[in-house]
């Protein structure tokens, strides 16, 4: 079954790298363009994975982390966070936050589906 | 759609005749994008006689090049039996005024003849070919020659 | 094209619309009126332009984004205070920034030296707070250094070592790694891909059924691994739960399965076993899939950033204009619109001919048709206006341009400015927004460069030393209205007055008024500064700024006060596919004249008018003479000219500033006409601009005044009379 990945990010160029690389992979690629929206689509639609940016306008990505996990319906969906660094003490920080995993800003788009596959059943 | 060279001998295209006076002329009917009847056009200052002037076609305005005096002869006196070809040349969309439109015909290449040597040049220069067509003669028009191209306008 | 092109010119745009966010942040800091908001605004609008350019190896744009990204984080965590030296700084960073995108848009190569000043200084301000690394600043989670580094996550490292090896591994999740939606599952379905396994699961630890908390982790899982892949590969499978679980990964030498109670296989990516911790609440996820909610907002490029409620009051209602975040929006390439745009002409001139056509077939104007007619006429209306809607654009970014002019400027002469601009929600069509941007340039720098005095010079006036700089858009009755103004010394009449003189541009005894005096600044070759300045001349004046506007259909007009400063006033057509014209009678032929070329409309009496050698003719306008054109002579309609008194006389100005007028029989109406090439099918025509279709179907010809009267005596005239004054 073609499975559902909710990208959010407020940057169009981010949202249409995300978009080519998940079909081009064969996913089903749902979009929101910040955390308020996100949680829109969200509640509308049942996607398998959710990749979401931390810096965004009305609310961030910790906001979405949070918001997700917070409710019994989303709790168990697998969220990735974006980030531009690498350094464990940052990841730490999004895990404590509820993080299922990161992806590293600029990735590459197999390094991506990588990270979805290996969140998702 | 080039008209510049006589048809090939294999060559099957169908043209539309029409009569300038008392002679037959005749374009690709590739070329032709509408036949309409005369309406009145606006002059346009400056330019060439045979430029009738423009009408509105649809929202676009549309040069009228009267035929009869683009050949040399007496001015088209507009009637309104008289007909507008709305051709197209390369971007350019124009009108040419004739008298009315005479035959449909489809050539077979072979009854084709170069512009006999007694034309002027500026007949020449406008005319690819001759067709014989039951004891007609039928001129082929070289559109691209009878507008004068935007460079020439403006120079 | 290439989709990557494609996301490339996507990226570019988006660029343009964080430099306009990030511009008009950094505007609103330096007023000292930021709220955190606005600065997380800007650090956005950087930080999102440097993760596009690492996606697209852009190392200048994203070392540099890096830098200033970095200062402004320190703005932002309150480290560094946004005071006067630092905000020049920022903007300057700014513009280098704003530099950078073009010459990578370009394709240009980039020289270290164009940025590496400006990140110096963006350096020096961070550099104080370096040492203390803000480890518990929650929100700096990823602006560290964007690492153009692919060998960090070492989930996809290449097998380097091909020989097969065995891995014995411990792995004991921990509730949260469950709540954080990890899957035990889904790490050992890793593990299984990577090679062979054997998979043995402890139970032992399950409470019984009473004490179970159904988040809590009670199985440990032993597995050896028979892989290809190198130890670090096999540690990356367990990157994202390795706070979450007891993890021990074991490279024995040796080939001996470990020793394990109750071993079972494991199939790779099965429907493998569930969890007893997952099955709780895997069922509970509701399936409906929509589809459509994002391809509604996918491309939205509205500005997403919220402006604080309580932005500063000179530029609220900008803000609040320019505030949708939610609004939607599509890209739709230019030529569609363009096309829209002409269908709607059409749509405008067939709905004229029809009401002209029920006008004539005297129908009653309470019949349905009557009726019917007049609400297709509403409708029309607004169709056409929603469509010129489409291409308009707000004005904003072309006046953050400006912004940088005025720092430009400011920098070269040492002059302190503040700019403020107004109503830059306004919106204009495209076309009229690309071509204000030189003449708006070259009225900016006038405004610093000439307009506002020395720091000194102001002190000495009682004037604050700082100067302001004012652009401001609106819209008024069909028009919009750019104002450029400044509050320095005005013009000095008397100084123009006698360069004018000198000039040979009017009389010496001429009597002028000071709004006719402030005119002659329009003149062509008009110049008041002594020598010529590096900033505002460049040897173009005034009268080329005059120009560009009369060209879009504009007009321009100055006031000033001395000792309060100028205002240069714009009026401009919201589009240019429509034109005001004036339609006129030659001989039987309808022409229009653009309404912006007009001056007045006069009736000439016999006595007006003189010969001026053989065929010229000039006529008197209180007392200062301009040839008489007659337009139907001109254009070759009639061979003998029209006598004065039978006709209209329309005094015109041309794009230089001299005055003609032009003879013709009637003047018809005043109208909004649709503008039609003449050289999409035919060619340029002298004396003809273009043409349009009026209510009865015909083709109406607009007049180009300019090469009207280029192609007349009016050079041989002597400069007194081209250049009358009254009027």
């Amino acid at each position: 079954m073609t499975k559902t990945v909710l990208t959010i990010d407020d940057s169009r160029t981010m949202r249409d790298m995300l978009r080519m690389a998940l079909t081009d992979a064969g996913f089903n690629v749902l979009q929101a363009e910040d955390g308020v929206h996100g949680m829109e689509v969200l509640s509308g639609s049942n996607p398998d994975v959710i990749v979401t940016d931390i810096n965004m306008p009305r609310m961030d990505g910790f906001g979405v982390i949070e918001a997700v996990r917070k409710e019994q319906r989303y709790r168990n969906i697998p969220v990735l966070v974006l980030t531009t660094e690498s350094d464990q003490a940052k990841k730490l920080r999004a895990k404590a936050a509820g993080a299922t995993g990161w992806i590293v800003k600029p990735f590459e788009p197999e390094k991506l589906v990588a990270a979805i596959r290996r969140v998702s059943a | 759609m080039t008209e510049s060279s006589l048809p090939g001998t294999n060559d099957n295209r169908e043209f539309v005749a029409f009569r300038v006076g008392s002679q037959e002329f005749c374009v690709d009917i590739m070329c032709v994008r509408e036949i309409r009847g005369w309406t009145a056009a606006t002059p346009l200052p400056h330019t060439p006689d045979y430029v009738r002037g423009v009408i509105n076609l649809r929202g676009a305005v549309l040069p009228i090049v009267d035929l009869a005096s683009r050949f040399g002869l007496p001015e088209t006196e507009p009637t309104p039996r008289s007909v507008i070809i709305v051709v197209q040349i390369s971007k350019q969309v124009v009108g040419l005024l004739v008298d009315a439109v005479s035959d449909i015909f489809t050539t077979t290449g072979a009854s084709w003849q170069p512009t006999p040597e007694i034309a002027s040049d500026n007949v020449k220069s406008m005319v690819g070919g001759i067709y014989a067509l039951d004891g007609r003669m039928i001129s082929l028009v070289l559109l691209n020659s009878i507008i004068p191209t935007a460079e020439k306008v403006a120079a | 094209m290439d989709v990557m092109d494609t996301i490339r010119q996507t990226f570019f745009q988006e660029c343009s619309e964080q430099l306009t966010e990030m511009e008009s942040g950094l505007l609103v800091m330096s007023e000292g009126e930021a709220d955190s908001d606005t600065i997380n605004a800007v650090f956005r609008a950087v930080h999102s332009i440097k993760g596009g350019a690492g996606a697209f190896k852009l190392e200048a744009l994203v070392q540099f984004a890096h830098k200033f990204e970095t200062a402004l984080d320190h703005i932002r965590s309150g480290k560094l205070a946004a005071g006067g030296d630092v905000m020049k700084v920022l903007l300057r960073a700014a513009d280098i920034l704003s530099d950078l995108v073009d010459a990578s848009r370009d394709d240009v190569a980039i020289e270290p030296d164009t940025w590496q000043a400006s990140a110096d200084e963006l350096l020096a301000l961070t550099a104080s707070a370096d040492g203390a690394e803000d480890e518990d600043d929650f929100g700096s989670i990823d602006f560290q250094p964007a690492l153009i580094d692919f060998g960090d996550t070492p989930s996809d490292g290449i097998a380097i070592e091909p020989l097969t090896s065995t891995f014995n591994i411990g792995f004991r999740p921990k509730p949260e790694l469950y709540g954080n939606a990890n899957e035990t599952i889904l790490v050992l379905r890793e593990l299984s891909r990577m090679g062979t396994t054997q998979i043995a699961c402890d139970t032992s630890d399950i409470p019984s059924l009473d004490d179970i908390d159904p988040a809590g982790a009670y199985i440990s899982w032993t597995i050896a691994l028979d892989t290809t892949e190198n130890a670090d590969a096999v540690a990356s499978v367990f990157e994202f739960v390795d706070t979450d679980a007891d993890i021990s990964i074991e490279q024995p030498s040796s080939f001996s399965l470990p020793d394990l109670p109750e071993p079972f296989k494991f199939s790779a990516s099965t429907d493998a076993p569930v969890e007893v911790a997952e099955v709780i609440e895997s069922v509970e996820a509701p399936s409906a899939v929509v589809e459509a909610a994002p391809v509604i907002r996918e491309e939205a490029t509205a500005p997403v950033v919220p402006f604080p409620a309580a932005a500063p009051p000179q530029q609220t209602a900008a803000k609040t204009d320019a505030k949708p975040a939610a609004l939607a929006t599509i890209r739709v390439e230019f030529d569609r619109v363009d096309r829209l745009i002409n269908l709607v002409g059409e749509l405008v001139i067939n709905q004229a001919m029809l009401s002209q056509r029920v006008a004539e077939s005297n129908i009653s104007n309470s019949s349905p048709i009557a009726v019917g007619l007049e609400e297709l006429e509403q409708l029309t209306r607004e169709i056409q206006e929603g469509v010129m809607g489409i291409s308009a654009q707000p004005v904003k970014p072309l006046f953050q341009r400006m912004g940088r002019i005025v720092r430009e400027v400011s920098d070269a002469t040492g002059k302190e400015v503040r700019f403020k601009t107004e109503g830059d929600a306004t919106e204009v069509d495209k076309t009229v927004v690309e071509r204000l941007a030189d003449p708006l340039t070259h009225m900016i720098r006038n405004a610093v460069d000439h307009g506002l005095e020395t720091p000194e010079a102001r002190v000495a006036a009682g004037k604050p030393a700082e100067g302001v700089v004012r652009l401001t858009a609106a819209h008024r009755s069909g028009r919009i209205v750019i104002e450029v103004s400044d509050d320095g010394a005005g013009i000095n009449r008397a100084k123009v007055r006698e360069s004018a003189i000198k000039k040979g541009l009017i009389p010496a005894d001429v009597q002028l008024t000071d709004s006719e005096i402030d005119n002659l600044l329009f003149l062509p070759g008009f110049s008041t500064a002594n020598s010529i300045s590096n900033i505002s001349g460049r040897g173009v004046g005034m009268d080329v700024v005059k120009r560009s506007i009369q060209a879009l259909g504009g007009r321009i007009s100055i006031t000033s006060r001395p000792g309060k400063g100028s205002t240069f006033s714009l009026s401009l057509p919201l589009t240019l596919a429509v034109l005001d014209g004036m339609v006129v009678c030659v001989n039987g032929q309808t022409l229009v004249l653009p309404l912006t070329a007009i001056v007045e409309t006069l009736k000439p009496k016999e006595q007006d008018v003189h010969c001026l050698g053989a065929d010229g003719r000039v006529m008197a306008i209180r007392s200062t003479f301009v040839p008489l054109i007659d337009v139907g002579v001109k254009l070759g309609f009639r061979r003998t000219t029209l006598n004065p008194s039978a006709g209209v006389a329309i005094l015109i100005e041309t794009e230089n500033g001299s005055r003609s007028a032009l003879l013709v029989d009637s003047i018809q109406d005043q109208r909004q006409v649709v503008i039609k090439s003449l050289e999409t099918n035919y060619g340029n025509v002298s004396g003809i601009a273009a043409a349009t279709i009026l209510g009865d179907g015909r083709v109406a010809l607009i007049l180009d005044v300019d090469s009207l009267v280029k192609a007349s005596d009016v050079d041989q005239l002597a400069p007194e009379l081209r250049y009358g004054t009254g009027g």
